[in-house]
Formats: structure tokens, sequence, C-alpha cells
């Protein structure tokens, strides 16, 4: 019964509770707020499973630029009337009868496989060129050597997303 | 109770399961398209959670510098923060000429 335990469940149950509001409440700020909220847990998760770079980067990126963006444009498109009109489509409950049929694999999986427990000794941490490194050396080792062209293409595709975003919002092209 | 007090991989993939049962859900039943949007955020969260669990299994068995999930999460990240943006230009231009965000009224194509 050790600290991370107990932090693995609060930030579980955070996560999935404010994952839940997210999908329920009726305001769409507030559905921004909540999911703000989903992904700052789930950046504590991360760094229970020894992630800092990438929970950082969680952060930094999903929080600080795409939540920002979406309640931008919540505040653009959405009229007064938000209060007053119905919270989910019109097709909720054919639409809610296919999740029983989706649950059914990930239980089937998740019931029958069994994977052996997470390392917890301290030799588990990256070394780069045989010092002990950090998680954000390790990753830029990994990522700047094994992985170059993934990371050279996703640089184009963020090139075309801008530009693709910008064409996409004016009002004459 | 023993599988609750010790936490393995398996508790993290059931975790990303179920956060990603309720972004599909935000999918399916939402009727504001940004909320729609939102709920896909959701869905690749839950993807990156499985990834990540699933890199500090791989350290395990391939000593601690096979970081190999949390390079396809950083991947994944950079497509998702671009899929948002092109997905919030076009929302945008959609709004721009029907003045609605729900996804009732997407309904040019219907006979």
């Amino acid at each position: 019964m050790d600290f991370t335990l107990i932090l693995f469940y609060a930030f579980g149950a955070l996560l999935l509770g404010s994952a839940l509001l997210v999908v329920l409440v009726r305001n769409p700020v507030h559905s921004a707020l909540f999911l703000v909220l989903a992904f700052v847990t789930a950046a504590g998760l991360w760094l229970l499973l020894y992630a800092e770079f990438l929970a950082i980067t969680l952060v930094l990126v999903y929080v600080g630029a795409v939540m920002v963006l979406f309640l931008f444009v919540v505040m653009l498109v959405n009229p007064r009337t938000v209060r007053t009109d119905k919270t989910f489509q019109h097709q909720w409950d054919v639409a809610l009868l296919l999740f029983p049929i989706l649950l059914i694999p990930f239980v089937y999986v998740l019931w029958t496989d069994k994977l052996p427990d997470l390392p917890v000794n301290p030799a588990a941490f990256q070394t780069v060129r045989g010092k002990l490194a950090g998680n954000t050396e390790a990753v830029a080792w990994s990522l700047f050597r094994d992985y170059l062209l993934p990371f050279e293409i996703a640089s184009l595709l963020l090139l075309v997303a801008v530009v693709g975003s910008v064409v996409m919002a004016k009002k004459r092209i | 109770m023993d599988a609750m007090l010790n936490i393995s991989t398996l508790h993290y993939l059931v975790l990303g399961a179920a956060l990603f049962l309720l972004g599909i859900i935000g999918v399916l039943t939402r009727r504001n398209v940004v909320i729609v949007l939102m709920s896909i955020e959701l869905i690749l969260n839950a993807v990156n959670l499985n990834l990540v669990a699933f890199s500090r299994y791989w350290q395990s068995i391939h000593g601690p510098n096979a970081l190999h999930g949390q390079i396809f999460a950083i991947f994944v990240i950079t497509d998702a923060a671009a899929e948002a943006a092109v997905g919030l230009g076009i929302l945008i231009a959609f709004f721009r000429n029907k003045e609605t965000v729900n996804v009732d009224e997407v309904n040019l194509l219907k006979w």
C-alpha cells in the first residue's frame, strides 16, 4: 500500500470523472474546461509511468494550445441559445445501442489477457552514452536518431495543417 | 482485491479502454459539433495512455532505453493538434454558411 497506488486511483478517478462530465454537461465552455482537467490528470498518470517529457508536452501542447483554440472557437460559434438547446442529438438512443457492442471486445481482451507487472526498480531509468540521463535526453536520443524520418514528416504535416486551417477559415480564398 | 493492490499494465489499459468508450459515446450522442471534436481528443488521449503504458512494459523487457511507445505518443499528440486545427477550421467554414453548430441540422445530403 504505497503512495503510487493512491496516486493511480486518485488520478484515474479524476480522469474518468472529468471525461464523463465532458460528455454530459450542456455548456460547451464547461465541457472544454473539464477536458482540460482530463488532460492534466492524464499527464499525472504519465508521470507515474515515468514519462516526464511526454507529460509536460501534453500539458504544453494539448492544454496550452489545442484547448485554447477550442475555447476560442467555442466563443466564436456558440449562440446564446445553447442554454436552452437540447444536449443530445435526436438519434441518441440508437447511437447508444452501439455502446454494448463496442464494449464486448474490450471486455473480452482485457479479461482474458494477462500482462505482468510494471517494473518499479530504479535501474529502469534511461541511460544516454553510458551515463544515467533523464527522460528528455533519452527521448531526444531516440527521436533524432532512430525516428528522424517520421519527425521530419510530422513537421511537414504541421505545415500542411497550418496552411489548411488558414485556408478553411478565410472569408475569401 | 490483490489485483487492485498491485498496479500492473492491465490497470492502465482498462483505464485507457474506459476513456476510449467515453470518447465514443461523446462522438455518437452529442449535438454540438465542437463537443464532438473534443470527444475525438478524448479518444486520442486514451490511445496515448495505452501507448505510454505499453512503453513502460516494453522497458521491462528490452531495457530502459526502449522508448518506442513514448515516441509514438509524441507523434499522436502532433497529429491530434494538427487535426484539431483543421477540424475547427472546417467547423468555422461550415458555420459561416449555415449559422448553426448542431449535428442535427447538417442534413443537406439527406434524401
